[in-house]
């Protein structure tokens, strides 16, 4: 059975390569552009994994991730967070907001489905 | 004439040796040397002695002659006034060093406000109080080689032999003096060298005269006792003393040892240490008791042995003569000679030094400054003006001599003088003691004292008919019967000396008294006065506390609010520690105190700090000076404070530039972070899609063409995108930096928005309609037409991509604004929010536009164009759309519509 994958991401390029990417692994992936309701959907639609972008419209990753944090039902949920500002305080938030694994773009194709893999492996050996 | 010859001989010999003295003391002085000598108390002591002039050497005995113990009273007042010298003395001197007086017509003009009219007055009076004193000396000396040349062939002619002598004696007096004491100038007006000379010529007169005495009493009488039963069996022996001369007398003495100016000069002006008084004190009247010891017996047995008719001022040259001592006479007669020479000298030299300073001086310097400005030196003028001084004084003198005929008793004249002088002592006095004398008091008292001295004492004694007619003198002046001069407001059968002492003294004082209350003095005759009166407050040497009753509590509670708690607490215990007394209150020594006021002057400046000191102290009040030097330290304070206020105004508004430059700085920093994490991420987005699918195309088996095609055009697509990233980071860097240059070129507006419009819609897919009005275009340009371009582009680029109506429209709209072109781009969309048209200007905004790969740097690349090329784009409020505004500067539309 495909584990739920959400996207969280504004640039439709890297949505298609995702998208293209993690559906040849037999997931399903779902999209998701705006930052302002992001939480909220994640928690509707209760993903297995959430890829998350920092820079979005209407709300920033962190603040996605804190709030995700600060829900009961969210507060483990795997997330990857993919960012294109590349400073090494970025990271830090971040870690310090709970994330599950971060990375900066340009990213390895390679890198990001196995980071995917993990996740979903560890999450699903924890449940 | 053998002897008198020798005798002449001797004299110079004697003056010569002199000299040299003065000359070796004054070499020595000026080297450092022999200070032990010129600088001890017995020379003082001995310069003192000046005071015993021919006057007393030959006339005591003359004195003691006519009117008995009389003449004791003129050695009791000076030696009443050295005994008190903690009283009066001490102060003088204190006065006179620390205001560098140069004579007692110095000190009063000084002390009454530098009044030059009274240090005039005071110099007049002086030397006509003065010059019967040095007519004496020359009557004297005169005398004595007459005495000589009587004993070998019956005396002088008296008509020209005595004169033309005294003529001799002056002229070579003044040439003494001048030799002496003008050979250069000091500024203290001090002269070792004659000082020495004095002091050594009153070893030689007291020698000479206990000579005389000793060979008196032992050579002549046979012993103390026959000498003893000689003057009890003498009409000496009876004399009755009379209550009001001695005390009249004594204090007519007194004074002026005080006034005269050559005791001022030697007992203040020359004196070097203010200790050598205390010496004085009990030395000097040793000298006057030595100097009177053997007047009594020379007086009863020269009355005795000597022929009657024999002028019993010259006893103690006539005596040795009568026994055939020439040695003894000669030695005796060199005794009167250093009497009078060293009278002469130190009066004429402190006379000098009044008159050229006060008198001929002024005088030079107002003609001076009337006349062409000389280069001359005034140090030669002052010389001159002093040598002349002198020849002025001693012919003065001499002329005095001639006048009043060469006769009367020594005695006599010498009280003229006396009672002359004296007239200064209640402006003196009365300058250093009360601090309500004014100047027109003093003018007043020296006025009507030195008015009454000339009528009662200085004109009568040249005898009626001379100055005064006999009727004056019965009758009174202008034959008013109280305006005799020896009775005056009708009192008669007064001693005429004491007389006319007792009138002149006391009105010259009680006029001195009432004018000062009357009058009130100007300030600078108040500081003076204050400066005087309480020389000792203010002076250096008694700066030192004596507080046996300073509250050390209150010192504590002064001390704190000054130095701060702690640090005052750490001060007095550490004095209490070390005093060996326990908890933090020492014992207030002098030496405490002291140190406490360095302390507090360190904070409060030292007027202030001695002023608050004396007032817990309690030892001295608050001066007029005291009071200025702290006015003096509180301007000065509050300058410094000023100053300090300015410099940290200064400093708060350097701070605040800091501040803001640093806020200026912060605000770079983050801008600068913020600048690069979205070039960051405006790069690594592009890459990341292009970076991902050449990995997919590379990594993907069996990838459809379609698929293959769409992700390669991605590919394609975000490269040009990253491309053009790149090129308007780089415009904008170099105009940022201001290092574009503009290529100007003349061109019409209508071609470059045909170009304009043409660009945008060809790299644009979304298009729209564009609504101009060509006429309206047809403005000729001056500008960089590429650079313009751009702007046009990016303004309709924008619309094109942004405008987001169903229909939309861009209308282009050209005006002018007086000289300058307006280009108007007006869309018809829903426009741009409020909030975002504050930042829509700056680098990566965007506004809410998701669907763009625009990196926001447009509209920032077009104002700074616009600012480049000196006009400007702003966003055009109240169209309904998005309306941007370009302006160009009047230089750059031609003309030419």
């Amino acid at each position: 059975m495909g584990k739920h994958v959400l996207l969280v991401e504004d640039e439709l390029n890297i949505i298609e390569a995702i998208r293209f990417l993690l559906s040849r692994e037999g997931w399903q992936v779902d999209t998701h552009s705006n930052g302002t309701d992001a939480a909220q959907i994640i928690r509707e639609r209760k993903p297995d994994l959430v890829v998350l972008d920092v820079m979005l419209p209407g709300k920033s990753g962190f603040d996605i991730l804190e709030e995700l944090r600060g829900h009961e039902e969210t507060e483990d949920l795997p997330v990857l967070m993919l960012t294109a500002r590349g400073q090494s305080r970025d990271r830090e938030m971040a870690e310090k907001a709970g994330v599950s694994r971060f990375m900066t773009k340009p990213f390895s194709n390679t890198e990001v489905l196995t980071a995917v893999r993990d996740l979903l492996y560890v999450h699903g050996q924890r449940t | 004439m053998a002897s008198l010859n020798a005798l002449i001989a001797v004299c110079l010999v004697y003056v010569f040796l002199l000299f040299c003295v003065a000359f070796l003391a004054e070499r020595a002085g000026m080297k450092g040397r022999a200070g032990w000598l010129l600088r001890s108390p017995l020379v003082y002591t001995l310069s003192l002695s000046i005071y015993c002039t021919a006057w007393t050497f030959y006339g005591a005995v003359g004195y003691a002659a006519r009117s008995g113990l009389e003449y004791v009273t003129i050695y009791l007042g000076p030696s009443l006034v050295i005994v008190g010298w903690w009283w009066i003395l001490r102060r003088l001197v204190r006065i006179g060093r620390s205001h560098k007086v140069t004579s007692i017509a110095d000190l009063i003009s000084s002390r009454y406000g530098k009044s030059n009219a009274l240090a005039i007055v005071v110099t007049v009076m002086a030397v006509i109080g003065v010059t019967p004193y040095i007519a004496l000396q020359l009557q004297s000396v005169t005398s004595s080689l007459s005495i000589f040349a009587a004993a070998e062939q019956g005396g002088f002619n008296q008509g020209t032999e005595a004169a033309s002598a005294a003529l001799w004696i002056a002229i070579g007096l003044a040439l003494f003096t001048v030799l002496f004491g003008t050979r250069n100038l000091n500024v203290n007006e001090r002269h070792h060298g004659v000082v020495i000379a004095v002091a050594v010529e009153a070893v030689v007169k007291l020698i000479a005269l206990l000579a005389v005495g000793v060979f008196v009493v032992w050579g002549i009488a046979g012993g103390v006792s026959e000498t003893l039963a000689r003057i009890d069996a003498s009409a000496l022996g009876t004399w009755q003393i009379d209550g009001s001369r001695w005390a009249g007398l004594t204090f007519v003495s007194a004074a002026a040892f005080l006034c005269l100016p050559r005791m001022f000069q030697v007992m203040v002006v020359e004196n070097d240490d203010e200790r050598h008084l205390q010496i004085a004190s009990w030395a000097f009247p040793l000298y006057l008791m030595l100097m009177s010891l053997f007047v009594v017996p020379i007086a009863v047995i020269g009355l005795d042995l000597l022929p009657k008719g024999s002028n019993p001022d010259f006893f103690v040259l006539s005596l040795p003569l009568s026994q055939g001592r020439e040695g003894l006479a000669t030695l005796s007669f060199l005794g009167g000679f250093s009497s009078a020479t060293s009278m002469v000298i130190v009066a004429t030299l402190a006379l000098s030094t009044m008159v050229s300073n006060h008198v001929v001086m002024p005088i030079f310097l107002y003609l001076r400054q009337g006349g062409a400005t000389q280069s001359g030196d005034v140090r030669n003028v002052v010389l001159l003006s002093r040598r002349l001084s002198i020849l002025g004084i001693i012919g003065l003198g001499y002329v005095y001599y001639q006048a009043s005929g060469g006769s009367g008793a020594l005695a006599a004249i010498g009280l003229i003088s006396f009672a002359g002088v004296a007239q200064f002592l209640p402006a003196m006095l009365g300058g250093i003691f009360w601090r309500g004398a004014t100047r027109i008091g003093a003018l007043a008292g020296l006025g009507v004292g030195f008015a009454l001295w000339v009528f009662t004492m200085l004109l009568p004694s040249f005898g009626p008919d001379v100055f005064l007619s006999a009727a004056t003198f019965d009758n009174g002046l202008l034959g008013v019967g109280w305006l005799r001069p020896q009775a005056l407001f009708g009192i008669p059968g007064m001693d005429p000396t004491i007389h006319a002492i007792f009138w002149s003294l006391l009105l010259n004082a009680v006029s001195f008294a009432l004018v000062s209350l009357m009058t009130f003095p100007h300030p600078l005759e108040r500081l003076q006065g204050a400066q005087f009166v309480n020389v000792f407050e203010h002076s250096a040497q008694t700066r030192g506390w004596q507080a046996s009753v300073a509250e050390s509590e209150d010192l504590m509670i002064m001390a704190q609010r000054i130095l701060g708690a702690s640090e005052a607490q750490r001060l007095f215990q550490a004095e209490a520690a070390g005093q060996g007394r326990r908890g933090y209150l020492p014992e207030p020594t002098p030496d405490f105190l002291q140190r406490l006021e360095r302390e507090l002057a360190g904070s409060v400046g030292a007027a202030t700090a001695h002023a608050m000191i004396g007032q817990i102290v309690g030892g001295s009040s608050v001066s007029v000076q005291d009071l200025l030097a702290v006015a003096d330290e509180s301007a000065q304070m509050l300058e410094y404070s000023s100053q300090l206020e300015v410099k940290s105004r200064e400093l708060s508004q350097t701070a605040a530039q800091l501040r803001n430059a640093n806020a200026k700085l912060t605000q770079l920093s983050h801008q600068k972070d913020a600048f690069l994490s979205q070039i960051s991420h405006e790069l690594r987005t592009p890459m990341t899609s292009i970076r991902a699918f050449s990995e997919i195309l590379r990594d993907t088996d069996g990838l459809g063409a379609i698929e293959k095609a769409k992700y390669a055009n991605i590919i394609h697509v975000e490269a040009i995108r990253l491309t053009r990233l790149l090129d308007d980071l780089l415009d904008l860097s170099v105009l940022e930096n201001g290092q574009v240059t503009l290529n100007m070129q003349t061109g019409s507006l209508v071609d470059l928005l045909d170009r304009a419009i043409a660009t945008a819609q060809a790299s644009e897919a979304r298009n729209i309609r564009i609504d101009r009005r060509r006429l309206e275009e047809t403005v000729e340009l001056h500008t960089d037409l590429d650079r313009l371009g751009q702007v046009f582009i990016n303004l309709i680029t924008n619309a094109q991509k942004y405008c987001g109506a169903d229909d939309p429209v861009l209308k282009i709209a050209v005006s002018r604004q007086g000289e300058a072109v307006v280009v108007d781009f007006m869309d018809n969309g829903p426009g741009i929010p409020r909030a975002s048209r504050d930042v829509m200007f700056e680098k990566f905004s965007r506004i809410g536009a998701e669907d763009s790969n625009g990196a926001g740097l447009g509209l920032a690349i077009c104002r700074e164009i616009m600012t480049r090329l000196g006009g400007d784009v702003t966003y055009l409020d109240g169209t309904g759309g998005t309306a941007f505004r370009v302006v160009l500067p009047q230089a750059q539309a031609l003309a030419a519509q």
